[in-house]
């Protein structure tokens, strides 16, 4: 009786001294913090990886399905490798997917450079106004994301489309002043998709620059000016430099997501503007060939490492905050 | 060109718009003249405009009425970066994305120099601050007090007209403070170059400057060197903001030129005392001023005038002094007697409840105006 109390005791004391240990143990608490992510990224993110690496390689059946080997027929395939030629030669260079990926790398670029672009000044501009009145402005600024992602391309067909809101204002315009005017194709145009992207990614990009534009103290400014520099060259030589983080994050925050995304393209590209994104969608969709879509989704993710390392590699991840 | 100011404030005002929408006069009518070659200080508490008056020479802001000389010209709207002018800045507003080297260097860029001349300045200034070996560190690997040395190297190699210098060491322990004061005091002397100085610090603008302004509510009190400041304070804000000192409020009841007598109600007594404040008149309310180091307690009563029975009340011993507190018929009065010779028990001479006489020697007795 008196033995299994003072087992019972030990036990607890034990259980106790453990929990004493773990308190003073910074580095097994992050690590018993990070379980849960670390299984839910195991489980959802690792492993479905991996699957795609293994289905890459392999062939598909007729009806869609997978066997599995080792086979580098869709790489090689995506590259310009092509069987049906036109000049009935036995194997010829199809630039078909070579190009949908340059069209998806440009258009990334594009769009990203054109938020930077609109993006900075209407940060600078937040970040410059009176404090009080900020919040509102960021607030506007978020609204657009209350409303489905989907939703905010399918509104653009409205504007852009043949007699869509865009038409009927030139139109009306046009016939004010007796000029001659037929309807711009806008819709299903590379326009149109870059269009729709920069409007989508835009609050990705005002957000981070704004932060780091926010946290720039005034003194900054004046110090600046006080030291002989004028408007221009205090925005070259302070404010973008401090502002730099800002951009950076802003920019993988647009860039990789341009990458892949193929609902825009679908919906404001029509058949006209095919990204990556839509390769992949339409193996797995519509073509039923999971081997060919898994390769072109780990080429996509290769080419979007490939660029995001050197673009950190030059400019840091945005993460350091300049100012003390 | 050079003109006997340096810079000059004339019946400068600056108003403000607070959040509440009424209008604030930071600078109220302030005229100061900075002669060439100065350390000149601006003192007072927070709000007392000497932070608006430095900002309007520097040009970043500019005055709502008046007018800013700087070198006899008058400034206008004329921005900073046009001003031979330099600040160093409360929060040193170093950049952080620079090195100290690149920091030092950016006014002389701005200026278009030579690459090899600006090697040059920059390390003589490098040197002026005692920073040599430095220049590659980032701001942030820096101490406060290097921060701070590389802030005036940044403002000094433009070699301006004037250094501003707002609250420099605010961010510094006193220790730190103390040296730096020293330099930068002789830093200034070196260079011959005029400071203007910001701080609410009043030991650091006896310790430091030749002139110092005084303000209050966006106006002047006094400008004066140190002793006279702290000798013939203007009036009673003034006396009272800069050291310590017993006040009485009297009325005059005759009145010379070196010679006033006041009877005080509290002490139930005439003080016969010096006139100090401008514009003094007969019957006038006014407030007498003497210091606690300069009262005399003695066990007799050996003077005809200004003599004054009281009782101890407290004394506190720190070191250098003895502060004796006493009771005057009512009135509080406190001493400082410095402890002149080494004994264990300092307080044995000044017993809680000790009747003593007090004198008041009427060379140390002010007559101020009361505001």
């Amino acid at each position: 009786m008196a033995d299994a109390h003072a087992r019972k005791y030990t036990r607890a004391q034990k259980g106790l001294t453990m929990f004493q240990r773990l308190r003073e143990n910074k580095s097994a608490q992050g690590t018993l913090l990070a379980f849960p992510t670390l299984v839910w990224m195991m489980v959802l993110l690792i492993i479905p990886l991996l699957l795609t690496l293994v289905i890459s390689f392999g062939r598909r059946t007729a009806d869609g399905g997978v066997i599995f080997s080792f086979s580098l027929d869709n790489y090689i395939r995506l590259l310009g490798y092509s069987t049906k030629c036109d000049s009935g030669a036995a194997s010829c260079f199809d630039p078909l997917y070579v190009q949908i990926l340059w069209r998806s790398l440009t258009l990334a670029f594009n769009t990203t450079v054109l938020v930077i672009l609109l993006a900075y000044p209407l940060a600078y501009f937040i970040a410059r106004a009176h404090p009080k009145k900020r919040n509102t402005y960021l607030f506007l600024v978020l609204i657009p994301l209350w409303t489905n992602f989907v939703i905010r391309v399918y509104a653009w067909i409205m504007l852009l489309r043949k007699a869509g809101a865009i038409n009927l204002v030139i139109g009306w315009l046009a016939n004010l002043f007796h000029i001659q005017f037929t309807p711009l194709e806008m819709l299903y145009t590379p326009g149109a998709v870059l269009v729709g992207m920069v409007y989508e990614f835009l609050p990705f990009m005002i957000l981070p620059i704004y932060t780091s534009l926010e946290k720039i103290d005034n003194s900054l400014y004046e110090a600046a000016a006080d030291l002989g520099a004028n408007s221009v060259k205090t925005f070259r030589r302070v404010t973008l430099p401090l502002s730099m983080p800002g951009v950076v994050a802003g920019t993988i925050l647009v860039f990789i997501p341009v990458m892949g995304t193929f609902i825009v393209s679908d919906i404001l590209g029509g058949r006209q503007v095919i990204l990556v994104g839509n390769l992949i969608q339409r193996q797995f969709l519509d073509a039923r060939d999971p081997t060919f879509g898994s390769a072109a989704s780990l080429i996509l993710m290769v080419l979007t490492l490939i660029v995001t390392y050197f673009y950190t590699r030059k400019f840091g991840f945005g993460e350091e905050i300049v100012v003390a | 060109m050079t003109n006997e100011y340096a810079v000059e404030m004339r019946d400068v005002v600056k108003r403000f718009i607070t959040p509440e929408g009424n209008e604030l006069a930071a600078v109220d009518h302030v005229t100061m003249q900075i002669k060439n070659g100065e350390f000149f200080s601006m003192l007072g508490s927070s709000g007392c405009g000497k932070t608006t008056s430095l900002r309007m020479i520097a040009g970043f802001e500019w005055p709502t009425e008046g007018e800013v000389y700087i070198e006899g010209k008058p400034m206008g709207h004329t921005p900073p970066f046009q001003r031979k002018v330099n600040t160093v800045f409360q929060s040193y507003a170093l950049f952080q994305h620079m090195t100290v080297f690149e920091n030092i260097a950016f006014g002389l860029e701005m200026e278009g120099a030579e690459k090899e001349e600006i090697k040059k300045r920059v390390a003589h200034a490098l040197e002026m601050v005692q920073l040599t070996g430095l220049e590659r560190r980032r701001p942030k690997q820096l101490s406060g007090g290097q921060q701070q040395r590389v802030a005036v190297a940044r403002s000094l190699v433009k070699v301006p007209d004037v250094l501003l210098l707002d609250e420099p060491l605010g961010a510094l322990d006193l220790k730190l403070r103390k040296e730096m004061q020293l330099e930068l005091k002789a830093l200034q002397q070196q260079l011959g170059i005029t400071f203007i100085y910001v701080t609410h610090d009043q030991e650091e603008a006896l310790t430091m400057s030749d002139r110092i302004a005084v303000m209050s509510k966006g106006r002047v009190q006094q400008i004066g060197t140190p002793v006279e400041i702290y000798e013939r304070p203007a009036n009673r804000f003034v006396a009272d903001f800069i050291g310590e000192s017993n006040f009485f409020e009297g009325t005059i009841k005759s009145l010379s030129e070196n010679e006033a007598v006041v009877h005080i109600p509290a002490l139930n007594a005439d003080v016969t005392a010096l006139p100090v404040s401008d514009g003094l008149a007969k019957k006038e309310e006014v407030v007498v001023s003497i210091r606690p180091e300069k009262v005399r307690i003695s066990e007799k009563n050996n003077m005809n005038v200004n003599m004054f029975q009281g009782t101890v009340s407290n004394t506190v011993y720190i070191g250098t002094d003895t502060h004796v507190y006493l009771d005057v018929n009512g009135a509080k009065l406190k001493v400082y007697e410095q402890n002149r010779i080494s004994r264990l028990d300092p307080k044995s001479f000044y017993v809680v409840g000790q009747e003593v006489w007090l004198m008041l020697m009427p060379e140390n007795t002010l007559v101020l105006k009361k505001d």
